[in-house]
């Protein structure tokens, strides 16, 4: 029984990559729940758009490196994501232009949205595998670990070690920052309230006197640099392949809707509900139990939950828990 | 049929023609099949949305269900896998629903601490079913697992298996139905969404039961194999007085085999469904699809009616499931993935005319030529644009290499084309 070693092996697999993993959804989610409140739909592509955003981080790191710039300690990437965030930012607001715009003035359903959404999805996906191919990238550089295991038990003389990787420990960092700006944006910016103000009362906002075309510009922009830097969070943290980026839409939706549409603050609980969920229930604890446990109690098999394979199952399993109980979400989101 | 009809229609033969004349009419055929088998899952598709504007993300689920349903009735036995481990199996399948079923239970009656007493029950309940399941998966898996590993089927003719396919497709309709209807616009859709990955998980991983990502294959036929058409004497000499390759006519007479099938299955869905929306019922789904409020104002049951046409365009979806699978002669849940068996089906519906039977058919088939054909016609333009290009450079290289990627790109443009010029698809509904 050694709760001290039982509490470490627990932050080292299921602690500290879920947390990361939740930052990275909790991003994704941001985006989508930005674009549900504002524009008010789905977005099917914004899994999609996170690619594009990332495939051009990628090329211009690659660039970078080529050049000989590199960051430090730090991964080359993010000096690349302006310049991924600027491409990204472009492409979206070019799809506005020419095809929601039109649905917009035409006062259409929500659904003819969604609708053009996956149309707009099938074209994102297509194009980033024009430009990268279908393959796996690896584009991380710099410190591997800010704590490896070894480290850490040297450290502590504990028997479990800790390792923390460097692209989990700037993945926080970074969510910490983006989220910091965005609720600063959204808050106390004036351009930020008539954002919310436009989401909560559209006809009210107009009658206001806000342009509903600069917020709709704005709003893109902001999912821009929201889904180019999840996807390069991702991409250093895992790696990066298309197929796993449309894939990745699954658990983001699942985030934005456990959390409540449209609700900036449930996308980010969404975001840690469901990644600790997947990887909690997905870990096989036995060695946790096998410290934390007196040795007549210790458990023979892995104690997993369920197998790894069920991963996108548990996050829908969740929404769908969460769905029959509270039907828009933890934080009372809208539905259209 | 209009005049607009017909000649797309036209058009379309004219396409499946050209194929067989331009490639090979072995090529055509495939096609064909695959194109009516989409056919099928488009006019599932419209059953729920373009009637009662449904919007179900989860078609992919049913139909990989249906393809389940083909592989449990077809497939030969396997007594010693049951013999193993089946009893306790199903004695934890029915463990499982009796502890939903007593959460449901717990929830509505219970007055105080219900929320506490339901989690106790899910986690006892849960956690005595794995006691119960993994034993018996374990031993079923352990016999022979390379070769059989799971619980087979019931050995009874395939053709028998196309519609269980549907019926389970129906029943997980229903489960999700009844607790997903209630849901609001958007919500709907990704519960859907999520529901179908859900169902994709569990084929994935519960080898007893379809031996997972390792695959069934040799899923019986309901026609002649070409092995057998080609030692058959009397097929061979009719084959060779009628001036053809007995080889390249076996294949033949197997595909149209399968044609005149699936033709068959298809005419009389489309039949029974131009019935259905001519009828007092397909005009009660339109109003409540158009105004739900005054519908239910004038004391239609709305959700009754909802759950009713879920379940049945899932039904035709996993019919059309159960057919592919046997067309393929193998159930692959590793392949089974959205955009191919959600998202490329809604192309075909809106296309084609969502609330137009014909329409949804007629995208069946236009939409599967183009996924199949837009690859070696996009090799073709692209061999045409980089003609002038020095052979092995870069460039060069990375534009022909692209072109497998050009089918999702060449779909998204065609839908998003549509859907701004002609919303209402190339058949509108009438």
């Amino acid at each position: 029984m050694e709760p001290l070693n039982a509490l470490v092996t627990f932050a080292n697999f299921v602690l500290v990559p879920a947390t990361a993993y939740g930052a990275q959804l909790a991003l994704g989610a941001l985006g989508v729940t930005l674009i549900y409140g504002i524009l008010r739909f789905s977005n099917f592509a914004h899994g999609d758009t996170m690619a594009f955003g990332t495939t051009a981080v990628i090329l211009t790191t690659w660039g970078l490196q080529a050049a000989g710039v590199s960051f430090g300690p730090l991964p080359t990437a993010l000096l690349a994501l302006p310049v991924g965030i600027a491409v990204a930012a472009a492409l979206l607001l070019f799809t506005d232009r020419v095809v929601y715009r039109f649905y917009r003035a035409k006062k259409a359903v929500p659904v003819t949205f969604v609708i053009a959404s996956l149309g707009v999805m099938f074209i994102y996906n297509g194009l980033t595998r024009f430009v990268i191919g279908p393959d796996d990238q690896r584009f991380a550089d710099g410190a591997r670990f800010l704590i490896s295991a070894r480290d850490f038990r040297e450290m502590t003389g504990l028997d479990e070690g800790l390792a923390i990787r460097s692209t989990q420990a700037i993945t926080v960092v970074v969510a910490v920052i983006v989220v910091a700006l965005l609720f600063w944006f959204l808050n106390k910016t004036r351009t930020g309230k008539s954002m919310r103000a436009y989401s909560d009362n559209e006809d009210l906002a107009l009658l206001s006197g806000i342009n509903p075309e600069r917020v709709v510009v704005i709003t893109w922009l902001i999912v821009a640099g929201l889904a180019t830097i999840a996807g390069t969070l991702y991409g250093l943290d895992k790696s990066f392949k298309p197929f796993t980026y449309f894939q990745l839409l699954l658990p983001i939706f699942a985030a934005a809707i456990v959390g409540g549409l449209g609700s900036p603050l449930g996308a980010i609980a969404g975001g840690f509900v469901i990644a600790f969920a997947e990887v909690t229930i997905t870990y096989p604890l036995k060695k946790v139990l096998g410290y934390a446990l007196p040795e007549t109690l210790e458990p023979d098999g892995l104690v997993q939950l369920l197998s790894t394979d069920y991963k996108f199952a548990v996050s829908f399993v969740i929404l769908l828990i969460v769905l029959l109980f509270r039907p828009t979400g933890l934080f009372a989101g809208k539905s259209v | 049929m209009t005049m607009r009809a017909t000649l797309l229609f036209a058009f379309v033969v004219l396409l499946f023609v050209g194929t067989g004349i331009v490639q090979s009419w072995n090529v055509s055929l495939t096609i064909l099949n695959m194109g009516l088998v989409s056919a099928i899952m488009a006019l599932g598709v419209n059953m729920q949305w373009g009637y009662a504007g449904l919007f179900n993300v989860g078609v992919m689920g049913f139909v990989a269900l249906g393809g389940l349903g083909a592989v449990l009735v077809s497939m030969p036995p396997n007594p010693e896998h049951i013999a193993a481990g089946g009893l306790r199996v199903v004695g934890a399948l029915i463990l499982g629903a009796l502890t939903i079923a007593a959460a449901i239970f717990a929830w509505r009656r219970l007055k105080t601490a219900r929320g506490l007493s339901v989690v106790a029950i899910l986690v006892v309940g849960f956690f005595l079913y794995r006691a119960l399941l993994d034993p018996g998966v374990a031993a079923i898996e352990a016999i022979e697992a390379a070769s059989t590993g799971n619980i087979g089927g019931l050995g009874l003719p395939v053709l028998l298996g196309w519609p269980v396919g549907g019926l389970l497709a129906a029943g997980a309709a229903w489960l999700i139905g009844k607790t997903a209807l209630g849901l609001r616009s958007d919500y709907l859709a990704i519960a859907t969404l999520g529901i179908a990955e859900i169902i994709i998980a569990i084929l994935k991983n519960e080898d007893w039961l379809a031996r997972g990502v390792k695959n069934v294959i040799g899923v019986p036929r309901p026609v002649p194999y070409e092995i057998d058409l080609q030692n058959d004497p009397a097929f061979v000499d009719r084959m060779i007085a009628w001036g053809f390759d007995p080889v390249t006519g076996s294949t033949i007479f197997v595909k149209l085999a399968y044609a005149g099938l699936f033709l068959v299955i298809l005419l009389g869905l489309l039949w029974l469904a131009q019935a259905a929306l001519a009828s007092p019922w397909g005009r009660m789904m339109r109003a409540i699809r158009d105004n739900e409020v005054a519908a239910e104002a004038m004391g239609k049951d709305v959700t009754a009616r909802h759950l009713q046409v879920f379940i049945l365009g899932s039904a035709v979806c996993g019919l059309a499931g159960a057919m592919m699978t046997t067309l393929d002669g193998q159930l692959t849940p590793g392949t089974y993935q959205p955009l191919r068996y959600t998202f490329l089906i809604w192309v075909m519906v809106i296309v084609g005319g969502s609330g137009n039977n014909f329409g949804a058919v007629l995208g069946g088939f236009l939409v599967w030529w183009l996924w199949v054909q837009v690859e070696p016609l996009g090799a073709l333009a692209m061999s045409a644009i980089t003609a002038g290009m020095a052979d092995g450079s870069w460039l060069k290289g990375h534009l022909i290499e692209s072109v497998a990627h050009m089918r999702l790109l060449t779909m998204g443009v065609i839908l998003l084309l549509v859907l701004r010029f002609s919303p209402r698809g190339l058949l509108p509904e009438r």
